[in-house]
Parts: C-alpha cells; structure tokens; sequence
C-alpha cells in the first residue's frame, strides 16, 4: 500500500499529458477485459443461465419422463402440489434442523480448533495439517467410514452401545449420525476461516486487556469477538449455504429412510429414480429460493460484507 | 491462551494433550477406514477397530474389477481436464478483475458469487434433461461441463486475491528496461503468480475429485462414472457377497492422493481458501 501512494502522483503526472493517447489506452485496456472474461463468463453461463431459465420453465409444466405425452403447462400447480404435501416438508424441516444444529456446533468446535492451531506451542505445523485432512477427505469416503462405524457387528462404535440396536435404522440416531459426519467433515473449513480472523486480531490489544486485569473469557468475547466479526460471518454464511445443500452424507449413511431425507435428496429422488422433471424442477426452484433467503439475511440483517466485494476496488 | 506468560513445561504438556485431541479427532474415521480395508473376510465384523489378520486381498480383488479401474481412469481424466481448464479460464478472468477496469466487471464477481452459492441440486434438473437431449448425458464433457462452471468462481476468487498482492510495478520496471510485454510477463509476472494459480489448481482438483451430486446424477455406466459415485454402487448391486472391504478399499485409493496434496501443501491451501474468503 505504501508504494502505492509515493507512486500514484508520478503515474497520473506522467499519463496526463497526452489525453488522447490515454483514452486510447483505456479502450485496448477494456477491450483486453473483456476478451479475458468473456471464455468464463460464458462458461458459467452456458451451464448455468440457460438452465436456470429452463428449470423454471420445467417447473410450470405437468411433465414426467414416463409419461412424455402428458407435458403441459399447468402454471403453479406443481408449486401447490409440493408445498401441500407433507414429505417435502418433513425434509424440510430435517434440511432446517441439520442445518441448524451443524452449524451451531461446528461454529463452537471450528472455534476451538482455531484457536488451539493459533495458539499451541507444540507442533503447530502438525495440528495445522491434520487439521485439515477431515476438510479434504473425499465427503463419500467419510460418510462410508461413519456408516460402517455405526453398522452392527461391523463397526466399533455400534458395538459400544448396548445389544443389538442398530443407530442407522431410527430416525433420531440417525439423525445424530449425520450430524456428526458432517461436522467432523467440515468443522476444519470452518476453523481455517475463524483462524483467518484470529490472524487480524493484534497481540498489544490482548496484552493490554491482559494488563488491565481482563480473564481470558473477557479477552475472547470483548477483544478478540469483535475484530473477528467480518470472518465469523463469512465462515457462519459459507457453512449455512453448504449444510442447506446437504446430499451426499444422508446418500451414504440411510438414503433418506426414516425421514431423514434433506430437499436436496428429494429433489434428487423426484428426478433421477422418479424422472418426474416437472416436481423435480419446483423443488429445485424453491430449494434456490431459500438459499437466496437465507444469503440476503446473512447479507442484511447481519451485515456481511459479500465475499469478495473488495474485488471490485483496484487496490 | 494465557498471554505473555513464560513457556513452561507444565503449559508445554497442556498444550500437547489438547493436540493429541485433535489428532484423534481429526484421524480416527480415516484410520478406522484403513483398518477396514485390510481385514480379511473372516474378521470383518469383528468390530475391532485395530484388524486381528492383516490382508491385501481386497486391494487386490478391486484392481481385478474393471468397473473400479474405469472409474479410477474416469476420476483422474475428468478431474484433471475440468481443473486445467478451470484454472486458464479462471486466470485470464482473474487477471481482468485484479488489474483492468471495464465494464461488467462487478457484474461477472456478482454473477460467479451467485453461482457459487448455488444450490447445485437445482441445475442437476435441467441439465440431466439437457445433457439427455444433446447426448452429452453419461460422457466426460458432460461431467467436465458443470465441474468447470461451479470451480469457476472459486478460481476467480482466489487468483483475484493472490493477483492483488503481486508487486506489478515490476512489470514496468522490467518493460522499461527494455522488455517487450511478453517477456515482463513471462520472465516476471508468470513466477510471481505460479504459486496463486498451483494452490487454486489444487483446491479445484480436489471440488471436482470430491463431487458426488453431479458425478451420480449424470452418469448411468461405467463409460464415466467416477469412483465416489461407483463407490455407492458397490453396496447396492454387489456381485461380492460383502462388499465392505472393497469398498474400503477403494476408498483408500481415492483418498490417499489428497492426503498427499494436503501434507505438501498445507501453508498454501490455507493461504488459498482464507485470502479468497476473508478479506478487509
């Protein structure tokens, strides 16, 4: 930043003279733009725009692979017919309380882990990389080894409980189960962002609360809290919008038995075993819905700056 | 926690059970998996998680299959074009963001941080139609596709952030010398910004190495299936009486190359996912 400013008089003094040449300049300069963004813009796109134009499109219309020859524009009669029934709002609220209630305690234990890879005086590149190897492991690979885990006979952590019971075929316990695959999954993501913001927080300030007699519960919600309010709220949104998304770990671990589906899995069920594009696409629509929500009061009400909006600025 | 104290032995100690915590925290569901795969049949469902007879066997029945060798040779080519292509887009892109200025450029961040907060299971709707009508349905390009377009806004972010602290007074400084464009750019800009675009490159390798949704949505056959999505079809339609093992197995097989990108690049993961995310 300090070169920047001893350099920017000379650079506008040296530019300015030949004012044509410069708005010259600025057109190959926005041409060059441009032409650099237009191959991944038009990828996102191509995937995505169109598609998105097309589901909702999808979802206005009567239309079931099945049955090709009865597609046809039924309006919102899909939205009623999916928001009446009782299934999409069972995974409803199992998506809203996995959510909830992972992220929650990711947030305590993604907090812990940041401060212990912060602060440890032994091994901290060691805790710093297997910290992270949860965060990397293929999301199939850990739900298999939690769904074995929790298998009678196989597994050692069902063996732990007593007789025969079988976690993975009640809803609450399996329930409990996916929660905690997701959150030994993803609590590293979420301490790498915390220690991000751990990393803002300056050292004379905690010495200082130190000197004035502040105990370390004071120096960590009064002090170290509010510097690091910008990367808890990314961490909090990043995380939310995810564990909305929730697909893969419910796949494994029961397939949406007990209902333990999320809307994801019933959007995928409606689609590729159902090949009912119609419902399928209303669930994909309103499941977008809510994720926007969601993003808008994280953005709003808690005042978030969006992920990269610094991007703009050339700094 | 404790600030300015001495470090002593008794906080040395504190300090090294509160780690082996988090070791075991962080390990035991993988070395459980592990454990599992070199377990004979016999004592598969001994629940011990330590094996009591050791074995190779099931590395070896799945490298007998070809349905794994497929998905392994699927995994690899898919995640490797998808990334490379990725990363090129992402960097001309990124490049654009960080250091010109022309129009629609807030609207290209806006519109890569929609999509990355996009719930993918909306697009798998679509796109499985899409892909069936134009036959890309269960091909490569038809995987590689959406891989490209969701790792995307996770180049742009991260290169644009490493873009943004490269001293390109540099670049001028070696253009005055007399270099031409290309040569500032290749002799002084390109190694400044290799290790930006090496630790994007790893974290895209990883998302599509990782993707399930899509890789079992749009595929139906081995013909580019990829080993997540085989590997949930391994328990369902199993030809071995007790696919456990096997699927342990494998499992192995596709982590231990992440494993390996996460020990060696540790520093530069951390630095690629934080700078991308947590800014100002």
């Amino acid at each position: 930043m300090s070169h920047a400013v001893t350099e920017a008089p000379a650079k506008t003094a040296g530019t300015k003279k030949p004012k044509p040449v410069l708005s010259e300049g600025k057109k190959a300069e926005r041409r060059l733009g441009l032409w650099l963004c237009a191959p991944a813009a038009f990828v996102m796109l191509a995937v995505t725009g169109y598609p998105i134009v097309y589901s909702l499109w999808l979802s206005l219309q009567r239309y079931d692979l099945r049955f090709p020859a009865q597609q046809e524009f039924v309006g919102f009669a899909n939205y009623g017919a999916v928001l009446s029934n009782s299934y999409w709002w069972t995974a409803f609220g199992t998506t809203m309380l996995l959510t909830v209630v992972s992220v929650a305690i990711e947030f305590v234990l993604g907090m812990v882990l940041a401060l212990v890879m912060h602060r440890t005086l032994v091994g901290r590149g060691l805790i710093r990389t297997v910290a992270l190897i949860p965060y990397g492991i293929v999301t199939v690979v850990a739900a298999f080894s939690w769904y074995y885990a929790w298998t009678p006979k196989t597994g050692y952590l069902a063996n732990l409980l007593a007789g025969d019971s079988a976690p993975l075929t009640d809803q609450a316990s399996s329930l409990l189960i996916i929660i905690g695959a997701e959150v030994w999954k993803t609590t590293p993501f979420m301490a790498l962002l915390l220690m991000a913001g751990l990393a803002l927080v300056p050292e004379d300030l905690l010495k200082a609360a130190a000197m004035d007699g502040a105990t370390a519960w004071q120096r960590f919600t009064k002090v170290m809290l509010p510097v690091m309010k910008p990367a808890i709220l990314v961490a909090l949104l990043f995380r939310t919008l995810d564990a909305f998304r929730i697909f893969d770990n419910i796949f494994v671990l029961t397939n949406g038995a007990q209902d333990t589906a999320s809307v994801s899995m019933q959007a995928y069920d409606n689609l590729v075993k159902g090949l009912n594009l119609g419902i399928g696409s209303t669930m994909a629509v309103l499941i977008f819905i809510t994720v926007a929500i969601i993003a808008f009061l994280f953005i709003k009400v808690f005042g978030t700056a969006a992920p990269g909006s610094d991007t703009g600025g050339k700094r | 926690m404790a600030i300015g104290g001495a470090v002593t032995v008794g906080r040395k100690v504190r300090w090294g059970l509160v780690d082996i915590l988090v070791l075991v925290f962080a390990l035991v569901p993988v070395l459980w998996v592990l454990s599992l795969s070199f377990k004979t049949k016999d004592t598969l469902t001994d629940g011990a998680f330590i094996p009591q007879s050791w074995t190779w066997q099931n590395y070896a029945d799945i490298f007998q299959t070809s349905e794994f060798i497929r998905a392994l040779v699927n995994s690899i080519g898919i995640a490797i074009i998808s990334t490379v292509i990725a990363v090129t887009l992402g960097t001309m892109a990124a490049y654009a963001i960080a250091r010109l200025d022309f129009p629609g450029k807030q609207l290209l961040v806006g519109m890569s941080l929609l999509i990355a907060m996009f719930p993918q299971v909306s697009l798998v709707t679509p796109l499985f139609n899409i892909e069936r009508n134009l036959s890309l349905f269960d091909t490569w390009p038809g995987l590689i596709l959406p891989y490209i377009t969701f790792a995307l806004p996770l180049s742009i972010y991260t290169l644009s952030a490493f873009f943004r602290e490269i001293p390109w007074e540099l670049e001028k400084a070696a253009k005055m010398d007399g270099a031409t464009p290309a040569q500032a750019f290749r002799k002084v800009i390109a190694p400044l910004a290799a290790p930006g675009v090496f630790t994007t490159a790893i974290l895209v390798f990883i998302f599509c190495w990782n993707d399930f949704l899509f890789a079992i949505s749009l595929t139906s056959t081995t013909a580019s299936r990829t080993v997540p999505a085989a590997l949930s079809f391994f328990t369902g339609s199993s030809q071995f009486e007790d696919p456990t093992g096997q699927v342990c197995a494998a499992a192995v097989v596709i982590t231990v190359p992440i494993i390996l990108f996460v020990l060696f690049f540790q520093r530069r993961i951390v630095a690629g996912l934080t700078s991308g995310a947590v800014k100002g």
